[in-house]
């Protein structure tokens, strides 16, 4: 990565690549908050904060675009080649992936307004704790991604499996909760598809570790990554097959909830 | 020249069936540990380079790298400065071109030039492309003659602009012209290689793009290594590029390759702007 340290003899060219990635930082930045709000508005039961976050969404969005007009632009005027090249790729793709992200945390804020109108059900936590994990491995991509650290990346990368892990366990508790008594299933419900969003927002996170990966090294991260999700599989008692199959196999199968 | 029209008659026959550009790669120019000084100056070190038939070779690097010089040794044009001295193996189709006895003539008939400035003779276009199979003999009479110069104009791809002209001066063409009156010219002798030195450099854009289209159909028949400036016209025209400084040949590789992910710093450095 030595090389990449000495700037580019057109000043403006540099400028663009450092405000490239000043934006991904930031829109990240926006991410993260959107996230640790919506989960906030949940466990707080905050009707206000929950708003707050959805109309938020709408910076986020904003952001996506800019990068997007600032990375066609470049790629018309500077015919960027080998690692600038890789790097206005790399901004494009993860802007892509933050923009979904910020849609999956504005929709656990959706979720949160309709939460609050209904009484209060156990699993709060967990979908607190698993929010913390999310927002963690976010952090560490999006630092990952500040300090050109490849290793941190896969890190990140690798800690996915925690967050699809913790789906399953919430996912097991939620039917309990739900068998129990059947005053709980709306909440619950609710509850699923939170815990449902935040894992869709793990996946994005590790798509930008494989992109940072690439544009760090011009190679991709190879190998499939450890999947701890396995509440596609999940049955409850006895049933020979779950005949409302919620997550399709594979990592990129993404149900729009 | 007895022995130049053989091989100019052998090469002719040779073409008259064209090869497809095939996956198979042949390598159509070996160097091995070449080194190139001028008096005391090491200006070439050590290069090992392999040119594909059928491919187009991009040389890059800043000025002074030795790109040029290389280019010049593959028809052994640095034989005419003096103080220069060419040491190690060049290949063309296992023939080594540095042989005593070698007839240079012959080889700069199978590897032709095209320069930066198109330096059309003072004649016109029609004796421009008929000099070379004139002093060659590869032409018996004038409807040979007819026959060679309308196919290497047609292969220049500027048969349609000129056919009605071609007793005027090839000077009096435009830049783009007559570069490509030039390309017809090298071609006119049916080399084997062609190589191009910043053929470019003193075109507008659209001209550029006329030659860079005429670089790649050329490949079909010829093997060609250009020496270019520009970074964007050997991403555009070559499928290899290797990279030379400070008279090192940095790195070799498929262009793709080295304009997405290239391995040695120094490349990355200077093709991304950041050196030179």
């Amino acid at each position: 990565m030595t090389d990449t340290q000495a700037s580019h003899i057109v000043t403006s060219y540099e400028q663009e690549l450092t405000r490239l990635r000043s934006a991904i930082s930031e829109m990240g930045g926006r991410v993260e908050v959107q996230l640790t709000d919506a989960i906030r508005a949940i466990s707080r039961r905050d009707a206000a904060l929950a708003a707050r976050c959805q109309a938020a969404d709408a910076s986020i969005d904003a952001m996506e675009d800019e990068i997007e007009e600032l990375t066609l632009r470049m790629i018309a005027l500077r015919q960027p080649v080998a690692r600038d090249l890789r790097s206005i790729l790399a901004a494009l793709r993860i802007s892509h992936d933050l923009e979904r992200m910020g849609d999956y945390a504005t929709n656990v804020a959706k979720r949160a307004s309709a939460l609050i109108r209904l009484p209060e059900v156990g699993p709060i936590n967990g979908i607190a704790r698993m929010g913390r994990l999310a927002h963690l491995v976010i952090k560490d991509v999006l630092d990952a991604y500040t300090e050109n650290d490849v290793e941190r990346a896969v890190n990140a990368w690798r800690r996915d499996e925690e967050i699809d892990q913790m789906y399953t366990s919430l996912f097991r508790e939620l039917l309990t909760y739900m068998m129990e008594d059947p005053r709980n299933i709306t909440p619950c419900a609710h509850l699923l598809f939170v815990a449902k969003n935040i894992e869709r927002i793990g996946d994005h996170a590790t798509n930008i570790a494989e992109t940072i990966y690439f544009e760090e090294t011009g190679s991709r991260l190879e190998g499939l990554r450890p999947k701890g999700d396995t509440s596609s599989f999940e049955i409850q008692g006895e049933e020979p097959a779950d005949p409302f199959d919620l997550d399709p196999p594979g990592p990129e199968s993404g149900s729009e909830i | 020249m007895n022995d130049g029209t053989q091989a100019v008659e052998q090469a002719l026959s040779e073409n008259s069936t064209p090869k497809p550009a095939t996956e198979t790669k042949h390598v159509k120019i070996l160097n091995r540990d070449v080194n190139v000084y001028y008096g005391e100056k090491h200006a070439l070190k050590h290069v090992d380079l392999d040119i594909y038939e059928h491919e187009v070779t991009a040389l890059i690097g800043p000025s002074g790298c030795g790109k040029s010089t290389f280019l010049r040794c593959l028809n052994r044009m640095n034989d005419v400065i003096d103080s220069c001295r060419v040491i190690g193996k060049i290949e063309i189709d296992q023939t080594d071109i540095y042989e005593s006895g070698l007839d240079v003539v012959q080889l700069r008939a199978r590897v032709g030039m095209v320069f930066q400035k198109p330096n059309p003779f003072p004649k016109s276009i029609f004796d421009n492309v008929a000099y070379g199979p004139r002093i060659h003999g590869t032409a018996q009479n004038k409807s040979e003659v007819e026959e060679i110069v309308r196919t290497s104009l047609e292969r220049a791809g500027l048969w349609k602009e000129v056919h009605d002209r071609l007793d005027q001066p090839g000077t009096g063409l435009s830049g783009g012209q007559q570069q490509r009156l030039c390309i017809a010219r090298a071609i006119a002798v049916n080399p084997e290689v062609i190589l191009m030195d910043e053929p470019c450099s003193a075109l507008d854009p659209i001209a550029t793009a006329k030659i860079e289209e005429l670089i790649d159909e050329l490949r079909e028949n010829y093997t060609i290594v250009i020496v270019t400036h520009s970074m964007q016209q050997a991403a555009r025209v070559s499928q290899r590029t290797a990279f030379f400084h400070l008279g090192d040949l940095v790195e070799v590789d498929q262009t793709d390759s080295m304009f997405t992910n290239p391995k040695d710093s120094r490349t990355q450095g200077y093709i991304t702007g950041r050196f030179g």
